[in-house]
């Protein structure tokens, strides 16, 4: 029986895969239920053909839905020897046939593979009824369909317990004398079209750095705001983000207009958004609100006719 | 409940991220000023607006909703579609106005959050 092959240096002496699982999976669970049959009064011509057509070297013979018997290519060869060709496939089939029960252990099959030497069993369920054929074929195929889905499960599973490396630990585990990691996009004064891409390009950056979703999206909210501020009032701008030992730091710089009465734009409401912008859902003077709520530390900059100069701060959480 | 329920029970047209109908619904908000989305809406709800610009799916993504649905028969813009098949958010019509919508929603389960 399934012995350990070609112990690997160093490693234990302990059951392999492959070996756990032939004493998991059943003869049902790799069987081939779609098969070809006989019945015992075709001739063995026909057999041929049926071998030619179907590209098989053997079949179950039944007869009134049982198992009579099995025939396979060598008797075929010995029937054109012994000129018997057209002799009907009861007479040159092989009637003693082993069979395997469709719920018996992998284990058990591959030992009577190895045992008697045929290279097909047919499988009977405990009624003793023809529901499968056997082959090495099929014990391959239905052991490597075993680990695929093993394989795919664990990997999914490594795929949700794998810890992203928080960018707290990158710092923690890096000396330089300054570390930084400064992301800068571009955004386009008067036009809401693109607004909304520096926000999300920068998420992904972050995410890839495993920045946690929490925080992720609180910058991803703040963000987006900055942006739409960006590229509703002002001549356009730039989105920086800046990754630091304690957080991550997001400014918004614009060239202008800038903004006359910082204390005033900062009130929930207040909004000087043109016509254009508001058709669109923004301008409800929600923005910097919202942003401040996201944020942990906001300082908001502005002169006229200059430009305005907002810096927000997000701690790390963990 | 799921996406893919709603979208049977009330016929709603599917215009974006079909594939994505299972995903699970925790609650509504309806409003057309994203900025309130963005500050008010949470996780895993659906939103109900009348906005058909490439801009709500940029908020249903920040703000990991579960799906947009269009009032009064709205036609989303083309880039719309195109952006929230790209963000996986799944954007549905409906003929209903908001107002009729939202009660059918909420007879349905779907509560605010």
């Amino acid at each position: 029986m399934m012995e350990p092959q070609g112990k690997e240096q160093g490693t234990p002496d302990r059951l392999t895969k492959t070996q756990e699982m032939v004493y998991e999976l059943t003869v049902g669970e790799v069987m081939a239920s779609k098969m070809v049959t006989v019945g015992p009064d075709q001739s063995m011509s026909e057999f041929r053909l049926l071998l030619r057509d179907n590209h098989i070297s053997g079949t179950p013979v039944v007869e009134n839905g049982k198992l009579v018997g099995m025939v396979s290519i060598e008797d075929l060869i010995n029937a054109l020897y012994d000129n018997a060709i057209s002799a009907p496939i009861r007479e040159r089939m092989k009637s003693k046939v082993e069979c395997l029960y469709v719920d018996e252990l992998l284990v058990h099959c591959i030992a009577k593979f190895s045992k008697l030497g045929y290279r097909r069993y047919p499988v009977l369920n405990r009624n003793d009824e023809l529901v499968g054929i056997i082959t090495k074929g099929s014990i391959v195929e239905g052991l490597l369909k075993k680990l695929e889905i093993e394989y795919e499960q664990s990997e999914k599973k490594a795929a949700l317990t794998r810890q992203r490396p928080t960018m707290k630990k990158f710092f923690e585990d890096v000396t330089a004398d300054e570390i930084s990691f400064t992301f800068r996009y571009n955004v386009a004064g008067q036009d809401l079209k693109e607004a909304g891409k520096a926000a999300s390009e920068l998420k992904n950056a972050l995410k890839k750095m495993g920045i946690c979703a929490p925080l992720l999206r609180r910058i991803g909210v703040a963000t987006y705001e900055a942006e739409i501020n960006l590229a509703s009032y002002t001549k356009g701008g730039e989105i920086r983000a800046q990754v630091e030992k304690w957080g991550i730091i997001v400014e918004a710089i614009d060239k202008g207009p800038g903004i006359p009465d910082i204390e005033r734009a900062m009130q929930p409401g207040f909004s000087t958004a043109p016509e254009w912008v508001r058709e669109l859902g923004f301008g409800a003077g929600m923005g910097l609100a919202n942003m401040k709520k996201c944020a942990d530390e906001m300082e908001l900059k502005s002169s006229v006719p200059d430009g305005t100069h907002l810096t927000m701060q997000f701690h790390y959480t963990s | 409940m799921k996406l893919i329920d709603l979208v049977k029970e009330f016929g709603l047209e599917v215009k974006a991220g079909s594939g994505h109908l299972d995903n699970d619904v925790t609650g509504g908000y309806v409003s057309d000023l994203l900025s309130d989305v963005l500050a008010h809406a949470e996780d895993g709800v659906l939103w109900v607006t009348l906005h058909i610009h490439q801009n709500i799916v940029a908020v249903a993504s920040h703000k990991g909703l579960s799906g947009i649905i269009l009032v009064q028969g709205r036609v989303p813009e083309q880039d719309t579609m195109a952006k929230a098949e790209a963000e996986n958010i799944p954007i549905m019509v409906t003929d209903l106005s908001a107002f009729e919508l939202v009660g059918r929603l909420y007879k349905a389960g779907i509560r605010g959050a």
